[in-house]
């Protein structure tokens, strides 16, 4: 139905500049998240999408046209707020309607449309009701419908499931995911929330003080982060750093040594390293083995049980270390562990920041949600891809 | 309050008829002292002239001699119709002017906004007795002394900051998101004002304009200096009982509740929503 | 691109511009004819007794404005009627406001009776206490102080200040009440539970925690009420027409009289300007405590 593009896109409040040139493509019906800590100017940039913002510089084409000076109403998208702002004065039908009681649309016809976005989303029987009389995600799903309605070419989301307690937030969000195969549109999505943006998108966008910090399929993101920003954000619990010494490179990988005096030779390419170069070891708690012959170790300061995992909080020199172990382990507090991980899984940090390349591409890294489903459906029951 | 007052203090339980007994005797006492004057007035308004002079009493036989007089005296009913055309008169021109102006400092904000609003609460400050001279003559030379329309011009600017103010507090209020909606859904400006902002800002507009109404109606200055008979509004109607002192005082009292009863009732309607306004939303 | 940027922001300017056009351009013409004329008739001879005299006079009438002990006597009579009624009114307003804020029986209606004052037109107010209230012979004071076998007073001509303080405090009490009592209204719950498991009193509370709540919503009190009370006229044009003598002619009043009595309209406009300069003294201190307010 749609693409859109952002070319070198600056934003501009008085002398600070929010927006520092954002190039982006966005495919047809692909389901795009903008994601990123609040203040990276993700909803600025959605809102200079929707027409509600001015850019400072630089072209947004929708379909290969020029929209900048092209009012929000004209551009042929809809957008659902983070507070839903649905008018309070009308009825969810007139909240539904409204776009096209201002387009002269006759009565009959807007209510047939109506009538038709509030049966995908199960609306019918609350239609006179004002949006006071309803619960947040019924109020959700109305500021869903009055963008169906419209039959943008490109939906926006600002945060729509930010005001939702946690369990509706989750059915929300499967909700989304079927509207969005069901309609078949364009989506753009902004959200901080990192689950969010893994579980959704066929294309995460990570934004960072105004720069694109990376964009990539859910998959490439956690297993190839770009740099030290995109690992740390990307996954949850967080990713453990380390400090680590270069003692040599090799065509296999990069040589260090660990904190405690281990050494492990990581699969990225290092040809472009100085000799003295500082390093970073970034490892995902859920990669961090317990290992007695591990080359790390720590004294437990927190232990988590979930249940079916526990989180174990480990005290190594200044850093504190997360490694997700199973439900069963049998530590204690303020004893110590030795731990490991495979080098395969591990990230080295240049001290920009920026990531070594990995010599090999995960396997994964290249799956859109789209191939997800293709492969759910391949696959018998019970298998797991 | 109370029911937590007591969770954390138990011992005050069991005094607690006692310290209900007198907050409600002393708060009722202090209420009534207050409000005694104006009880006092409606009263004497429903006695006799002779009994409205004598001892106070509260034992009376009410009569409406009063009022009947008040209004056999056709001077009251041109003199409320006066307040009533000039203080709906200035409301409604304010309104008209100000909802603009409003609309502009609260949704198309610039560097000057915040400076702009300061300015025109200090024209406020300009006392009324400052420019009391060129007014009177301004309005000697071009006939506006003693008509309604003068009047009207006078309070429609005198209330101008403040309804400015009130309106901008209470646009101020209202979430950008359902506005920045409706310019998604297609809405121009002149809609958006229509359909979303002025019904949403409804309760705000309306008790602006009630006190917009109340300070006009209320207003001593301008209709006493600038009005003799024509255009005279309550006012200065009921001012003009002041010189023969104390023989009509029933008929006084009859005629200021006249005048107060309809200011008294939207007054007690709208006190909550007038403190958000007068205060600048600096008090919630 | 730097074209878009630009004419954008013009476009929104002009847009905000022409909308408040009305009202600004209203505002500023009243502000400056009058006061420009103002200015100008204070330096011209100009009574309107005496039409053949005319003519720049010089600071003539700012000199004999100066040096009118009148002048001096109104500045005093308005600035120790204001101070009092601020006074009266803040602290009243605050000791009733926590009074009403407590729970009792029929507080309602309690809260509505004490707030009426407010609503009633000055010339009314000032009648039913000249008359009603503290006439000498017959008013409702008289007669209580009779009854306690005290001598009845005349108000008016024995504290005709203090009388007419009395009426306008009357009408103001309410206002500082209401608007501190939406304030107290806010004031969060916990903090005073916190405060009270911490060991303060009933007055400790009142002191550390809701007083400093208090302290915006007390400026605004003071704010709007002097701006109204800086130019009190019918409450004194109706009782006591700024007598016994000048004791309670106030600024307002004085350059009523001299204008419409005594048409000297470049003495009355003298009398204006130096009313103005007074109110700026104390609107600067004003704006910028209300504009402290905005900033949060």
């Amino acid at each position: 139905m749609a693409t859109l593009q952002l070319k070198n896109i600056i934003k501009q409040f008085g002398d600070t500049k929010v927006i520092k040139g954002i190039d982006l493509e966005v495919n047809d019906r692909e389901f795009v998240v903008f994601v990123g800590p609040s203040g990276c100017g993700k909803s600025t940039l959605m809102r200079m999408i929707a027409g509600l913002e001015s850019a400072s510089d630089g072209d947004i084409l929708i379909d290969g046209k020029r929209i900048n000076d092209v009012g929000p109403a004209d551009r042929g998208l809809a957008m659902v707020f983070q507070s839903y702002a649905l008018y309070p004065h009308m009825t969810v039908e007139a909240n539904m309607g409204f776009s096209m009681r201002l387009a002269g649309v006759p009565k009959e016809e807007r209510r047939a449309k109506v009538l038709e976005a509030a049966k995908i989303l199960q609306l019918e029987p609350l239609l006179d009701r004002k949006p006071k009389a309803l619960s947040g995600g019924q109020r959700q799903r109305v500021a869903i419908g009055r963008a169906i309605v419209r039959n943008p070419s490109i939906f926006l989301f600002d945060e729509p499931l930010s005001n939702l307690d946690a369990a509706l937030r989750v059915q929300m969000r499967i909700e989304l995911a079927r509207l969005h195969e069901e309609l078949d549109a364009t989506m753009i999505y902004v959200t901080h929330d990192q689950i969010e943006a893994m579980t959704m998108a066929d294309k995460i966008v990570v934004l960072h003080d105004g720069v694109v910090e990376q964009v990539g399929s859910p998959m490439a993101l956690y297993h190839h982060p770009r740099n030290r920003f995109v690992a740390g954000f990307i996954g949850s619990p967080k990713m453990n750093f380390l400090p680590v010494t270069l003692t040599g490179v090799t065509p296999e990988g990069v040589e260090i040594r660990l904190p405690g005096g281990g050494e492990r030779s990581v699969p990225v390419d290092g040809v472009h390293l100085d000799a003295n170069a500082t390093l970073e070891l970034g490892v995902r708690p859920e990669h961090l083995v317990l290992d007695e012959q591990g080359p790390l170790s720590g004294q437990i300061k927190v232990l988590e049980r979930l249940g079916g995992q526990t989180s174990l909080y480990v005290q190594m020199d200044d850093e504190l270390i997360t490694i997700m172990a199973d439900g069963d382990v049998a530590y204690r507090v303020n004893d110590t562990v030795r731990f490991g991980f495979a080098p395969e899984r591990a990230h080295l940090f240049d001290a920009g920041g920026l990531a070594l390349t990995s010599l090999q591409q995960h396997p994964l890294a290249r799956l859109t949600r789209q191939d997800n489903r293709a492969a759910t459906e391949s696959a018998s029951p019970g298998e797991q891809v | 309050m109370t029911l937590h007052r007591n969770s954390v203090a138990p011992a005050n339980a069991r005094s607690l008829p006692i310290r209900q007994l007198v907050l409600t005797l002393v708060g009722w006492s202090i209420a009534l002292i207050i409000f005694f004057p104006i009880l006092w007035m409606v009263l004497t308004g429903f006695k006799t002239e002779t009994a409205a002079i004598a001892d106070p009493s509260f034992l009376f036989s009410p009569t409406l001699e009063s009022y009947q007089a008040v209004h056999a005296r056709s001077g009251y009913a041109r003199f409320a119709l006066n307040s009533v055309v000039v203080a709906f008169g200035s409301t409604f021109l304010a309104l008209l002017i100000a909802i603009p102006s409003a609309y502009a400092m609260a949704f198309l904000p610039t560097k000057r906004t915040k400076g702009t609003l300061l300015w025109m609460l200090s024209t406020k400050m300009l006392p009324p007795v400052g420019v009391l001279v060129p007014i009177y003559l301004i309005f000697r030379d071009v006939g506006l002394l003693d008509t309604r329309t003068g009047l009207i011009i006078i309070y429609t600017l005198m209330n101008l900051p403040i309804v400015v103010w009130m309106l901008y507090t209470f646009f101020k209020d209202m979430p950008k998101d359902i506005l920045e909606a409706g310019r998604m859904d297609g809405a121009s400006t002149l809609q958006e004002v229509f359909f979303l902002l002025l019904p949403l800002t409804l309760p705000g507009i309306a008790s602006t304009g009630l006190l917009s109404v109340i300070l006009s109606w209320n207003e001593a200055f301008w209709s006493l200096n600038l009005t003799s008979s024509k255009a005279a509004p309550l006012t200065a109607y009921i001012a003009s009982f002041s010189s023969p002192e104390g023989l009509f005082w029933a008929k006084l009292s009859a005629a200021s509740t006249m005048a107060i009863a309809p200011i008294l009732i939207f007054g007690w309607m709208t006190q909550k929503q007038m403190v958000r306004g007068l205060t600048f939303g600096a008090v919630k | 691109m730097n074209r878009t940027r630009a004419s954008g922001r013009t476009v929104g300017g002009l847009r905000t511009l022409s909308l408040q056009a009305p009202a600004v351009t209203l505002l500023l013409l009243w502000m400056i004819v009058p006061l420009g004329m103002t200015v100008w008739f204070s330096f011209q001879r100009y009574n309107l007794l005496m039409p053949e005299m005319t003519g720049f006079a010089g600071w003539e009438n700012y000199e004999y404005l100066l040096t009118d002990p009148a002048l001096w006597s109104a500045m005093s009579t308005t600035l120790l009627l204001v101070g009092s009624v601020l006074v009266i009114t803040v602290v009243g307003g605050t000791l009733l406001a926590v009074l009403f804020q407590q729970e009792f029986a029929g507080r309602g209606i309690a809260r509505v009776l004490a707030i009426s004052p407010f609503f009633v037109m000055p010339t009314v107010s000032a009648l039913v206490w000249k008359n009603m209230m503290m006439h000498p012979s017959n008013g409702v004071l008289a007669w209580l102080s009779q009854s306690l076998g005290l001598p009845a007073l005349d108000w008016f001509s024995s504290l005709p200040l203090t009388s007419i303080i009395i009426i306008v405090s009357w009408q103001w009490l309410p206002f500082a009440l209401l608007i501190l009592l939406t304030a107290m209204q806010s004031l969060d719950e916990d903090q005073v539970e916190a405060a009270r498991m911490d060991g303060a009193g009933p007055l400790a509370i009142f002191f550390f925690i809701t007083l400093p709540h208090l302290k915006r919503a007390i400026s605004v009190v003071i704010m709007i009420e002097m701006i109204f009370l800086l130019t009190i006229f019918a409450e004194i044009f109706v009782t006591t027409s700024g007598g016994p003598g000048l004791a309670t002619t106030n600024l307002a009043y004085l350059i009523y009289i001299q204008a419409l009595l005594d048409f000297d309209v470049g003495l009355a406009s003298a009398g204006g300007v130096v009313a103005i300069i007074l109110a700026n003294i104390v609107a600067i201190f004003l704006v910028r405590m209300v504009a402290k307010n905005l900033e949060d």
